[in-house]
């Protein structure tokens, strides 16, 4: 079972800002969920490597030539907020 | 009298223009004019139909293409259906969007569809619901409901779509058309945005087989944008086969008829199918999966645990949208929980606390190492059957916010798709018949899944042409 002190914990892990009846609402849910989930926890799996990649491949490498990236304005072109060259964020520490 | 271009499949419409009975931009305007009477919500931008259009060239023809609006699109507005993204338009293209432009395919339009591909009923798009063209108050399926509303809903001749555990086969099998999730490493992610990494994979959605093996055919390719694209050796065949000699099917006990949550008249239909793939002349035998039935614990930790952390760029700073605050952590936290809905909540919550402290050997990798076996039946399967089958969906389409309160519920209508996934197999789904719902009414369409192994696209089409003859089942 989730409480609530744990769901509080993971949305400040994910950054992630939840309403008050949201908090209720999520930890029932993922309980839910994670009760379904306890399942893989029956089997034997002490003997099997764990998969990170479906298709064989090792050391993908391309020629180490420059390329033209994105010119700077395009990248800046999107931002809710841009300014001197940069995306321009609220302070840290305010 | 002949039929009108938008009854046409797209090889079909591609044949009359080289027959010289029809023009290239003929054939776009009639599809963008169809397009434009959308009541399904199933298109979240459109192209013009009275914009200038060329030529036909290429093997495509200049043919129109709608497509699944989690393709970065250059300068049009691209949403993966979240508030988040909103007003978003990308400077880059899809490598996948490129390929099949390259190929003279034209955007016809952007779909709809569950936000960042987390859904099985296209209720999670930020944009509204897509309703089921087959009936009105019923889901189309997700996440590409957009794109499988479209293609059954006569508004486009095909479209792209993207499968991460079911995306692309659940909800054609709930329009009654053609799915087909390619073998992972098959087609570039490149510009596609990204949900479930190790996982996620474009495909064709299409009236019949015939058009997704030409769609196919454009799309695969290695992308050196994309270091986990391999594409296909040799090249995507047309399809032509008309009997099931020599092959054999295998039917998964775990996945099939008797399995928990099959709807008795997905089960018949199912049951039918296996009767025309013996009466074509496959031998048909039972066999096992014995780990699929966990593939829906596996998927609902590794798909969320990759999606929380690709997830953590949308932090209101390079594109889409900003929610105020005085700091720069609760500027954050306001934009990501403005942002996001529910659904998307839910998944990056699941994935953060799976890859939390203390909890990732538990979850995390137990769950990559179910995937080993799943990944290990199917070699196994596939040391005795050419193919494997099993019903799509558990269901046929169920009724708008039948399942929006239960998320376990919606999960579980990823049962029969989730294992080939997590194994990186290609599947396909082709329309096998009708069935009445479970609470009666209308009848609606049952989807047949048919996987191969790794890499087998062509002869999986191959095989799925002459059960598509056989069943002759129109959409």
């Amino acid at each position: 079972m989730i409480d609530r002190e744990q769901v509080l914990h993971v949305a400040r892990l994910a950054r992630l800002r939840l309403a008050d009846d949201e908090v209720e609402q999520m930890a029932r849910e993922l309980s839910g969920v994670l009760d379904h989930v306890d399942k893989i926890g029956e089997l034997d799996l002490e003997a099997a490597e764990p998969t990170t990649h479906v298709v064989a491949l090792e050391n993908v490498l391309r020629e180490d030539e420059p390329q033209p990236s994105l010119p700077r304005e395009r990248a800046l072109e999107q931002a809710p907020d841009s300014g001197e060259d940069g995306f321009r964020v609220p302070s840290p520490q305010a | 009298m002949s039929a009108e271009i938008t009854d046409l499949t797209a090889a079909a419409a591609i044949g009359r223009i080289d027959a010289g009975e029809a023009g290239a931009g003929e054939v776009f305007t009639a599809w963008a004019e169809a397009a434009a009477t959308d009541e399904l919500n199933a298109y979240l931008w459109r192209a013009d139909p009275d914009a200038d259009r060329d030529n036909g060239e290429g093997p495509l023809r200049g043919m129109p293409l709608a497509v699944k609006d989690i393709f970065c699109t250059e300068g049009i507005a691209t949403t993966a259906g979240s508030r988040i993204l909103e007003g978003y338009r990308p400077p880059y293209s899809a490598t996948a969007v490129e390929r099949v432009e390259q190929a003279g395919a034209r955007l016809l339009g952007k779909t709809n569809m569950d936000e960042f591909a987390m859904g099985s009923s296209n209720e999670n798009s930020a944009y509204g619901a897509v309703q089921n063209p087959w009936g009105s108050g019923r889901v189309p399926g997700g996440s590409s409901g957009g794109s499988a509303a479209a293609v059954a809903g006569g508004l486009a001749p095909w479209a792209l779509g993207t499968d991460t555990g079911g995306s692309i086969r659940q909800p054609a099998a709930l329009c009654g058309i053609v799915g087909l999730k390619p073998t992972y490493g098959a087609v570039s992610r490149y510009g596609m945005i990204a949900f479930a990494s190790s996982l996620d994979q474009c495909g064709p959605l299409t009236r019949d087989v015939t058009d997704a093996a030409l769609l196919m055919r454009a799309l695969e390719g290695r992308d050196p944008r994309d270091s986990t694209s391999v594409g296909i050796e040799g090249r995507v065949e047309l399809p032509s086969r008309e009997s099931l000699e020599g092959l054999r099917f295998g039917v998964p006990r775990e996945l099939s008829s008797g399995a928990e949550g099959i709807e008795p008249g997905v089960a018949e239909v199912f049951e039918r199918a296996l009767e025309t793939i013996a009466a074509l002349g496959a031998e048909v035998d039972e066999c096992q999966l014995p780990h699929a039935g966990h593939g829906i614990s596996a998927y609902y930790v590794l798909a969320p645990a990759e999606a929380s952390t690709n997830l953590a760029r949308y932090d209101g700073v390079r594109y889409g949208m900003r929610a105020e605050a005085d700091d720069l952590t609760a500027m954050y936290e306001r934009t990501r929980g403005d942002g996001f809905g529910a659904e998307v909540k839910r998944r990056i919550m699941l994935g953060t606390y799976a890859l939390s402290s203390g909890y990732y050997d538990a979850y995390y990798g137990r769950a990559q190492r179910v995937r080993t076996r799943i990944t290990e039946d199917f070699t196994q399967a596939f040391e005795k059957f050419d193919f494997l089958v099993s019903p799509t969906s558990p269901s046929v389409a169920f009724g708008l916010g039948a399942r929006t309160s239960d998320p376990l519920a919606m999960y579980m209508s990823d049962y029969c798709t989730v294992p080939m996934s997590l194994a990186g197999i290609p599947a396909i789904s082709i329309p096998a018949g009708l069935a009445a719902p479970p609470e009666g009414g209308e009848e609606l369409p049952v989807g047949l899944q048919i996987a191969a192994p790794a890499f087998a696209e062509s002869r999986l089409l191959d095989a799925s042409f002459a059960l598509e003859r056989e069943i002759g089942f129109g959409s």
